[in-house]
């Protein structure tokens, strides 16, 4: 059961990432773009979580941690790069 | 006095680095305790000059009464927006509310911003420059006043409780 | 595995599953921006919430003994995502994106001298 039941969240997943893409590349503007990014971030770690229970191996726990860091630390540059045109004061 | 603040300059911030330590090696071995609160120890030691200011929390029982009201209202909130967006744009009325701050605190403020981005349909947008207001967004809001009544009484009263006095 | 963690695991992956679709679907559906941001910054953070409590529940279930470390990854996340959110929500009035309503009236304290924040 926990089989068929991980098979349907890869497919919801997975189309959410394709939704996120669109948006992404239709924009239309640069915060949308952004934030596209930023859902896609999300997106992959729960990609990696499910990989990581189907496979049984804690090991893609780490690499789920690291895309949040950087993940945020991206999203955050970005936003302050259209806040004022610079990142580092 | 004075030597121990210098020494232990963040008592709160200690065991929280010390637990998320310890998550991050995923053990409780009496080593990794160690080592982890030698960590807690080092780091705000260290790092000093960057937060001058002491958290203290006045009240750790409403703190606690707080997140769980805060967990909650995270669930309800999800659930009607997950409605909102399966109901589709058009039944939506999306409002920009203004929500006078009570709170002085900077830590305080910055708390309740996040919070009132998970919780209600609404995203914290823009706090003024003189830190008075707090520009929010609403998804689904037909009642402003009564929107602004709600933030108060549920996140901004405990707030000021926990860390103002 | 006994049935009942079975079936709590599989419902904790699904709603996880479905909580992050509908959240990049509000990415789709709606019209303008401020709306949109409310998709991703809610319903995906509690979707990958229900997907780590799943993970968090399937190791401590298999393997040897208490797996608590996907817990940090979600306060992580439930600290993270609003300050995103905010800080894209700024971007956006900054850049004066429509937003299909009134635009918001300045607020009274723009006037003020601005504070700088470390005046210590």
């Amino acid at each position: 059961m926990l089989n068929m039941a991980l098979t349907a969240s890869f497919a919801l997943v997975a189309a959410a990432f394709a939704m996120s893409l669109f948006r992404l590349l239709k924009g239309p503007s640069a915060p949308d773009r952004i934030l596209a990014l930023d859902t896609l971030y999300i997106n992959a770690i729960a990609l990696l979580v499910l990989l990581g229970i189907l496979l049984a191996s804690p090991l893609y726990f780490e690499a789920a941690l690291l895309i949040a860091l950087m993940g945020f630390v991206g999203t955050v540059a970005l936003a302050k790069f259209l806040l004022r045109g610079d990142i580092i004061e | 006095m004075k030597r121990i603040r210098n020494w232990l300059p963040h008592p709160l911030l200690t065991p929280v680095l010390a637990a998320i330590w310890l998550l991050l090696n995923n053990s409780l071995a009496p080593g990794q305790i160690l080592l982890g609160l030698l960590l807690g120890w080092a780091i705000p030691r260290f790092t000093l000059g960057f937060w001058p200011e002491r958290v203290r929390i006045r009240r750790p029982a409403r703190l606690l009464r707080f997140t769980g009201v805060f967990l909650y209202d995270v669930i309800v909130a999800n659930l009607s927006v997950a409605r909102l967006i399966l109901g589709g744009p058009r039944r939506l009325q999306p409002a920009f509310v203004v929500v006078p701050l009570d709170l002085t605190d900077e830590l305080a403020i910055s708390l309740l911003a996040n919070t009132i981005c998970l919780t209600p349909g609404t995203v914290s947008a823009r706090l003024s420059a003189d830190r008075r207001q707090l520009l929010v967004h609403a998804l689904d809001c037909t009642d402003p006043q009564a929107l602004v009544v709600a933030i108060k009484a549920r996140f901004e009263a405990p707030l000021k409780e926990i860390l103002e006095c | 595995m006994s049935p009942i963690t079975e079936t709590l695991l599989s419902f904790l992956v699904i709603a996880g599953a479905v909580f992050t679709f509908i959240g990049s679907l509000g990415l789709v559906r709606f019209r303008d921006f401020y709306t949109r941001l409310h998709g991703p910054t809610k319903a995906t953070t509690l979707g990958v919430g229900c997907l780590l409590l799943a993970s968090s529940i399937f190791f401590s279930v298999t393997g040897e003994g208490l797996s608590l470390h996907e817990l940090l990854v979600s306060l992580f996340l439930f600290i993270t995502a609003p300050i995103s959110a905010h800080l894209l929500a700024k971007a956006a009035l900054h850049q004066g994106l429509p937003s299909g309503l009134a635009r918001p009236q300045a607020m009274d304290g723009d006037s003020a001298e601005p504070v700088a924040p470390n005046n210590r």
